[in-house]
């Protein structure tokens, strides 16, 4: 089992979209909720996926062509 | 002696011992160092800190590790130029540049992991590592050297070949990483999660964050002991923005000053500008955005302090403005014509950043301003070469002169 800290960012087309829920359902993979803030115009979502590491890949790959933004929670590393 | 007492979540206010961790276990948020203020006040006058040696370290009772054991370059204690000639032409009478881009790898950037460095030897780790486009992997790097440990940078392989080789001769292992940032930012988050490496701005990032308090410092003992009105800072995390302001606070918090109405203004380049466009929309979160500008150690376009720049203007009175790609230029040329500085696209920006807050009245014209100046310019040398257009001449004053008037000198 692996597991990863990842941040949705959703544009505001996609706030109404079930997307963490179909997530669990379509892929072996636990999501876990920490911290969100949804407003009228962009929400994100930081939580912790659990799964096989293979079923994460796809699972993220999945939410990434719906249009959702995936990011690290520590945000952007590469610095200038 | 340090005056540490734990590791503080940014988010929900929980407590971590003193190690490298970087984020809440319970909401992901960010941990920043936490102080005894107390036991600091006990400890620092304005006399102990000017009998401090000539550099950041003089500040050590307000950092993570004591000076004594310091991977120290003699970074910091930059100087604070009184910038009459820049401040004439803006219309301000009490101008400063703070001219960070004099320090031992010609960034701000030595600040920061100067205390990185020095805590991640505390911590025994071996290897120190960071993922950068150019000021940060020059400084880990050298401070790796200095400190005997194994360094190993990453970078986008599209990085322009001066900025490698900027790093590379200390020494560290070079990787190129191919593909876009995201894969870089997604590649090296997991890296930090999987390896014991002190990665400076991941896992080590409370203790990084904390060595640009000292831009903080240093601003208001060069003043006399004041705080100035006006900040103007670059803005790429956001952090460097809330750490100068955190320092400030902090003079005031142990009582070396009595009071800081500081606005802290920050600048971005129009091309990466996702906390100008949260102030802009009165939002408190910053939407990412993919950077496009000439002024790439601001290109972050996930900003990790984004939210709490946010909090310090609004706590402040600041206001966040942008710099047009094209005034970035302008601004390098302003600051090198009128103050004889050169600085890097950051600080173009600042500049540029700076005459768009006077235009708009947002610093009045005696007022006490300081403008940080974070890296030099020779660091982007490419951005103003379209200004070199030299006379041409024959070794003859008849060649001379006549070059000279068809060249309009």
């Amino acid at each position: 089992m692996s597991s990863r800290r990842v941040r949705f960012t959703f544009p505001q087309k996609l706030i109404p979209i079930p997307v963490v829920y179909e997530l669990g359902k379509k892929f072996e993979i636990v999501t876990n909720i920490r911290r969100a803030d949804v407003r009228e115009d962009m929400g994100w979502v930081v939580l912790e996926l659990e799964g096989d590491e293979a079923e994460i890949k796809n699972g993220l790959e999945w939410v990434a062509s719906t249009g959702v933004r995936i990011d690290p929670v520590v945000g952007d590393v590469v610095e200038g | 002696m340090s005056h540490v007492k734990s590791l503080r979540c940014r988010g929900c206010g929980s407590d971590y011992p003193v190690e490298p961790l970087n984020v809440c276990e319970f909401c992901f948020g960010p941990l920043e160092v936490s102080y005894d203020y107390d036991s600091i006040a006990r400890s620092v006058t304005r006399e102990s800190i000017e009998k401090g040696p000539a550099t950041m370290w003089r500040y050590d009772d307000f950092l993570p590790v004591d000076r004594k054991d310091a991977v120290d370059m003699g970074t910091g204690f930059t100087p604070l130029v009184r910038a009459k000639n820049l401040g004439r032409m803006l219309g301000l009478d009490r101008l400063y540049i703070k001219n960070d881009a004099v320090n031992p790898t010609y960034s701000f950037k030595d600040r920061p992991v100067s205390v990185t460095t020095t805590k991640a030897l505390e911590f025994e780790f071996e290897v120190l590592a960071c993922v950068s486009t150019g000021n940060l992997m020059g400084s880990v790097a050298a401070h790796g050297a200095r400190a005997g440990m194994k360094t190993i940078v990453f970078f986008p392989a599209s990085l322009e070949k001066g900025k490698i080789v900027g790093a590379a001769v200390y020494g560290p292992t070079l990787v190129a990483l191919e593909g876009t940032y995201d894969d870089a930012n997604r590649f090296c988050s997991e890296l930090a999660d999987n390896n014991r490496w002190a990665f400076v701005n991941i896992n080590m990032r409370p203790y990084y964050a904390e060595g640009s308090k000292t831009l903080g410092y240093e601003v208001v003992e060069q003043l006399g002991w004041k705080a100035p009105d006006h900040c103007v800072v670059p803005a790429a995390s956001g952090e460097l923005h809330t750490k100068i302001w955190k320092g400030i606070q902090e003079m005031t918090d142990v009582g070396l000053i009595d009071r800081a109405n500081t606005k802290m203004h920050l600048a971005q380049p129009e091309g990466s500008s996702p906390i100008v466009e949260a102030f802009r929309m009165g939002s408190k979160q910053v939407r990412p955005v993919k950077p496009d500008t000439i002024a790439k150690s601001l290109a972050i376009g996930n900003p990790a302090a984004g939210p709490f720049a946010l909090e310090t203007l609004a706590a402040t009175g600041g206001t966040a403005v942008a710099a047009l790609e094209e005034e970035i230029e302008e601004g390098i040329r302003l600051l090198a014509e009128t103050e004889g500085i050169f600085t890097e696209t950051a600080g173009g920006v600042v500049i540029s950043g700076l005459r768009r807050l006077v235009n708009e009245g947002k610093i009045g014209r005696d007022e006490v301003t300081v403008a940080y100046v974070t890296g030099n310019g020779f660091k982007t040398i490419e951005v103003v070469e379209g200004n070199v257009r030299p006379v041409h001449s024959a070794p003859n004053l008849d060649s001379f002169e006549a070059a000279m008037e068809a060249h309009g000198a």
